[in-house]
């Protein structure tokens, strides 16, 4: 048995009634590595993040879960506005965070002065910071992102996934991704499944970008981009011409 | 000192508010007004099944209260009727039901008024008890569950996600809002409990901009209400229970001030 691993999905699947939103998905999630689930829309990413989570309980096949320490960011989330909240609330709501954790969060996540900001008020884009930031001051083993960059703007969205990584680098925990996004998440990908309401390929980004269901999915082009993507970071190209390895 | 029934009055309703506080913030939050409506309703047939028995009211009150709320879970579940048809079926029928049966016991003296609207006449040191044991009981649980209830709702998913057991908080809620209605009947009446949950807790939040303080200028704003209220009622010789809710709403009126203030601050 690995002790690496966080959450393991074996020909998991969930339906509602008869209609299968998703099945026969299997992966694991280790320890300080990124796992990437991309597919169109319905094709079942955020419904697999579900089963992964616990949330979705009466599911087929198997999830083994090996860690209670879980940040997650939903896709989608409303928020009451009976409820009055500042960012600080927030922060603590799953659990008790000390006040440097939730100050260094907020700073990664460039919202420090938001703080004492009521969360209605905030836009969309300052709200899914706040989101990424609560979930990462918990320091957690397992790290679940739903689309966390969704409604920020293009500079903040590298700026965001370069601190994902670096979070997984330096917590060593498993991240849990889902991105429509290929072109900005594959680089820091270790794993990527590609799901169309079941698992269409999996593997490296490398291998995945190169499968004919992949390029069946979305098209020719969107291979080809994550291709020269991948290209770009195995060999330098020096003034001279000359090509080295990285 | 508890000679006097005003005394006894007043520290039943003092212990009364200060529970209904925070439950009242939680009934607002998670719009639950028409579920404690429907508890409340179904207090009827828990007083007159005391009566009908010799039993303990406040005991008998919280059981069929916990029944009504186990009942509307299993309906909701197994119906396709929406939630507030659901609601409305089970508050009235047991209403209903309830004023049938004080139909049958002729033989005891009935005071409805006191019952629907609170009698502060009626309270009895052993009432100021379950109150203030009750009272402590039913926050302690509450403080208890508050986070994964609290999270659970801002959002469920996020809770249920995280590893909080939701679900497990939430039917103990239900069974703390029973409770409540139980101790707090004879102060404020069935018909009026629910103002008394809702009103302070609505006009704490006109003037919070957090949980906390919401829930303590809510529990302020329920033990203003009952000092008030029942001064009111007694120089005026008002029934307790409209009283103190009308008390609330002032408070409440007060209270919608500071928002336009907020507001034009904003502008």
């Amino acid at each position: 048995m690995n002790d690496n691993i966080l959450v393991k999905l074996k020909n998991a699947g969930f339906r509602i009634k008869n209609k299968w939103l998703v099945q026969s998905v299997s992966f694991q999630v280790e320890k300080g590595k990124i796992v990437t689930l991309i597919g169109p829309n319905g094709s079942g990413k955020s419904t697999t993040a579900k089963i992964a989570l616990g949330i979705f309980k009466k599911i087929e096949g198997e999830v083994e879960k090996y860690t209670n320490k879980v940040g997650y960011v939903p896709q989608k989330i409303s928020i009451d506005w009976t409820l009055p909240l500042r960012v600080s609330d927030f922060m603590v709501l799953t659990e008790n965070i000390k006040s440097e954790d939730i100050d260094e969060a907020l700073t990664l996540t460039g919202v420090i002065h938001l703080k004492n900001k009521n969360l209605g008020s905030l836009s969309g884009g300052e709200f899914q910071r706040v989101l990424l930031a609560r979930a990462i001051s918990k320091k957690p083993e397992l790290l679940v992102l739903d689309e966390p960059v969704q409604g920020v703007d293009f500079t903040g969205e590298i700026a965001l996934y370069e601190l994902i990584k670096k979070i997984s680098d330096e917590l060593n925990c498993g991240i849990l991704l889902i991105s429509h996004d290929l072109h900005t998440v594959m680089s820091a990908t270790d794993h990527v499944v590609c799901l169309n309401g079941h698992v269409c390929c999996s593997g490296s980004p490398i291998d995945v970008a190169r499968n004919n269901e992949y390029k069946a999915l979305f098209g020719e082009q969107a291979s080809k981009t994550l291709a020269i993507y991948e290209h770009k970071h195995d060999h330098i190209h020096s003034n001279d011409g000359e090509i080295k390895k990285n | 000192m508890f000679d006097d029934f005003f005394i006894r009055a007043l520290v039943a309703g003092l212990g009364v508010a200060i529970v209904t506080g925070p439950l009242g913030c939680f009934v607002v939050w998670r719009r639950l007004s028409y579920f404690g409506d429907t508890l409340a309703h179904s207090a009827l047939l828990g007083v007159t099944i005391a009566y009908s028995f010799q039993f303990n009211i406040a005991l008998s009150v919280f059981i069929i209260s916990s029944i009504i709320a186990l009942i509307l879970i299993q309906l909701q579940k197994k119906t396709n009727l929406p939630g507030d048809a659901l609601l409305g079926l089970l508050a009235h029928s047991s209403l209903a039901v309830g004023l049938v049966v004080i139909g049958f016991l002729t033989f005891i003296r009935f005071d409805i008024m006191g019952l629907l609207f609170g009698d502060i006449l009626a309270v009895t040191l052993n009432d100021i008890i379950i109150i203030w044991f009750g009272g402590a009981l039913i926050l302690l649980m509450l403080k208890l569950i508050w986070r994964p209830l609290f999270a659970s709702t801002v959002n469920y998913e996020l809770a249920e996600a995280e590893g909080l057991n939701p679900d497990r908080a939430k039917a103990i809620f239900t069974i703390l809002m029973a409770a409540i209605i139980a101790i707090s009947i004879k102060m404020v009446g069935l018909l009026l409990i629910t103002g008394m949950l809702i009103i302070p807790a609505a006009m704490a939040r006109n003037i919070s901009d957090s949980p906390i303080k919401m829930v303590i200028f809510s529990i302020i704003g329920g033990v203003l209400s009952v000092i008030i209220g029942l001064f009111t009622s007694l120089e005026f010789n008002t029934s307790s229970g409209p009283s103190i809710i009308a008390a609330a709403l002032f408070l409440f009126i007060l209270s919608l001030f500071k928002i336009k203030q907020s507001v034009q601050l904003k502008n």
